[in-house]
């Protein structure tokens, strides 16, 4: 149940304080409110309701050029017509199942991983904890395009220290290969994140009560035993949101890619995932086609995040 | 603060913990460590080798040294446009940051301590907007910009960076727990104004939420390639993270080992932020994201 009091936690507001003095000339009630919050509504509306209003009614409209190009383009109100096309797009449909594809693989290693780590610090086994968490939690110092460049180097033909010292050994690792560049990108993404996530499954951890832990332990219950009963399911909450966080990530994935892009050798094209896809449909002069794309992206990371929560919620209850 | 809660559990002697476990923990822990560490061990050894040694050897240990002679290269290029780009960087974090964790702060303790008509509609959007892929509403600013003669102009960066939704619910969360109801009432029975409640009572009880909130929202910022990379052309306006993707990209117009040299001053800023202002986002994230 713990995944649903987190989530649901937010929703309740607290008790409001009452204004004193109403009714005795007093300025009106919800004078502050609006002062208050006017300039974040404001700013809301223009920056996060209005692209949203913007991309949803530009992909109703086809942009037409003619037979022979010499005029220009004319938009025409076809609200299906981009829709059909992103579906039929065989560059945006495989961009979505790669996406979908790393968020499969690389949400779940990525937690499993933070899991652990938080579960390792949080034992009573671990030394220097303080230190090993810092460590963790460097890479996210690391703005996302630097990680990815630093990256790039370790995996460039030119300099790379891994294969360097795989050498010897006789092996090497393609990263810019057609099949392994995706999980190249994956691990940049896993490098990056999976310290935050671990220092929030951490945190979580730290409230579970001691007491709990402690009849655990006279019970003679093993580490590895109560991990796995009472740790694991008091942190539910704290992984479903960290989990959704991630899914959310995946259908972002821009940076590492378009980092890698030029030293890969072909293998990351321009439509490597759905935002490279749609980006690249507005470097081609077709915004309503991008818009399309991406009101197609969002309704399913939509989706996916609420069935996600959905599911977690439900067997949180069972 | 995790510090507070962890305290019974350290009080207990140390118990029941063979060599064996706390070797074997050691060890993962470690391990993890090493992959943590590795390529930014990679990047400190190379931007301190002589200028072109960056690619001879296997990287791992230092080799000569030519860090300052690297610095200087790196001054050098383009009459100095990358400490332009850091100076873009850090004006754009410092100002969005600031404004945004503002304008969150009073927003999420107005959500929190008010009651006014509006106001579940207005959470209920703000946390709708958390689940959106904030790439998403890249593409349609920049045209809706373009439409109002905005590109190009370090507004365009600034206006999105400000409006941040995870931000008021942080703040919110903070205000409800922080904020005891007794102390607003008690300043307005002494004849304080509500702005000068938030101003003086308020915010000294969300500090390290604050911080947090302003810390998020700089590396946030800092993190955002796609935004800028779009509305802004003009080189001398870009940030960092835009100028070096450039300089990678170029190939054999700039020195690879330059972009080296480059990415560790890029990272230099926000590390040292993290570092000297530890305790606060430890607090927050602790405290905020999970009440």
């Amino acid at each position: 149940m713990t995944g649903l009091t987190t989530v649901t936690a937010t929703a309740p507001g607290p008790r409001a304080v009452p204004r004193h003095g109403e009714g005795s000339g007093a300025p009106p009630r919800w004078r502050t409110p609006l002062l208050f919050c006017g300039p974040f509504a404001v700013l809301f509306l223009a920056m996060y309701v209005a692209p949203i209003v913007y991309a949803a009614v530009s992909s109703l409209f086809a942009v037409r050029r003619s037979g022979l190009g010499l005029a220009p383009p004319v938009k025409v109100f076809d609200p299906l017509g981009n829709y059909v096309q992103a579906l039929g797009d065989k560059a945006f449909v495989a961009s979505l199942g790669r996406v979908a594809l790393f968020g499969v693989v690389q949400v779940p290693v990525m937690l499993v991983l933070a899991l652990g780590l938080a579960l390792l610090i949080d034992s009573r086994s671990a030394r220097g904890k303080g230190l090993f968490r810092l460590a963790g939690f460097l890479p996210y110092a690391v703005p996302g395009v630097s990680a990815a460049l630093v990256w790039s180097f370790m995996y460039s033909p030119q300099s790379s220290p891994v294969n360097h010292l795989l050498r010897p050994l006789g092996l090497g690792i393609p990263f810019f290969d057609d099949g392994t560049v995706l999980w190249s990108v994956a691990n940049i993404v896993t490098w990056s994140w999976t310290g935050y996530n671990m220092i929030i499954i951490y945190a979580a951890l730290q409230s579970i009560p001691a007491e709990v832990l402690e009849a655990a332990r006279m019970d003679g219950a093993s580490a590895l035993r109560i991990a796995w009963n009472i740790k694991i399911p008091a942190v539910r909450g704290a992984i479903v949101l960290t989990a959704v966080f991630s899914i959310i990530g995946s259908a972002q994935l821009f940076n590492e890619p378009t980092v890698l892009q030029p030293i890969s050798g072909g293998a990351v094209p321009s439509t490597f995932t759905p935002i490279m896809s749609a980006q690249a449909a507005v470097a081609a002069g077709n915004y309503p086609y991008a818009a399309a794309q991406s009101v197609i992206l969002a309704v399913l990371v939509g989706a996916v995040s609420l069935a996600f929560f959905t599911l977690t919620g439900r067997r949180a209850k069972a | 603060m995790n510090a507070v809660i962890a305290k019974p559990r350290r009080l207990r002697p140390r118990r029941e913990t063979t060599p064996l476990s706390r070797t074997v923990v050691t060890l993962l822990l470690a391990l993890s460590t090493l992959y943590f560490l590795f390529p930014l061990w990679w990047l400190l050894v190379s931007a301190t080798k002589p200028f072109g040694k960056q690619f001879s050897g296997d990287g791992l240990w230092f080799d000569g040294f030519g860090l300052f002679d690297n610095l200087a290269r790196l001054t050098a290029q383009g009459d100095g446009i990358f400490w332009r780009w850091m100076l873009n960087s850090i004006v754009y974090c410092g100002v969005g940051a600031m404004v945004g964790t503002v304008l969150s702060a009073l927003a999420g303790y107005t959500i929190a301590k008010y009651e006014f008509r509006g106001r579940g509609a207005l959470f209920g959007s703000v946390l709708a907007a958390v689940l959106v892929p904030k790439v998403l509403f890249t593409l349609p600013l920049y045209l809706m910009f373009s439409g109002i003669h905005l590109i190009n102009t370090p507004i365009a960066v600034l206006l999105p960076s400000v409006v941040s939704p995870f931000g008021v619910y942080l703040s919110r969360v903070f205000a409800a727990q922080s904020v005891p109801d007794e102390v607003i009432e008690a300043g307005r029975l002494d004849g304080a104004g509500e702005f000068r409640i938030f101003r003086t009572l308020a915010v000294r009880m969300m500090l390290p939420a604050l911080v947090t909130i302003f810390l998020f929202q700089f590396v946030e910022i800092w993190n955002n390639y796609l935004l800028p990379a779009m509305v802004l052309g003009d080189d001398h306006l870009q940030p960092v993270t835009v100028g070096l993707v450039g300089w990678n990209a170029s190939h054999v117009a700039v020195p690879p080992p330059l972009v080296i040299i480059g990415s560790l001053v890029s990272i230099v800023p926000l590390l040292a932020a993290f570092l000297a202002l530890q305790r606060f986002w430890r607090a927050g994230m602790t405290a905020g994201a999970f009440k």
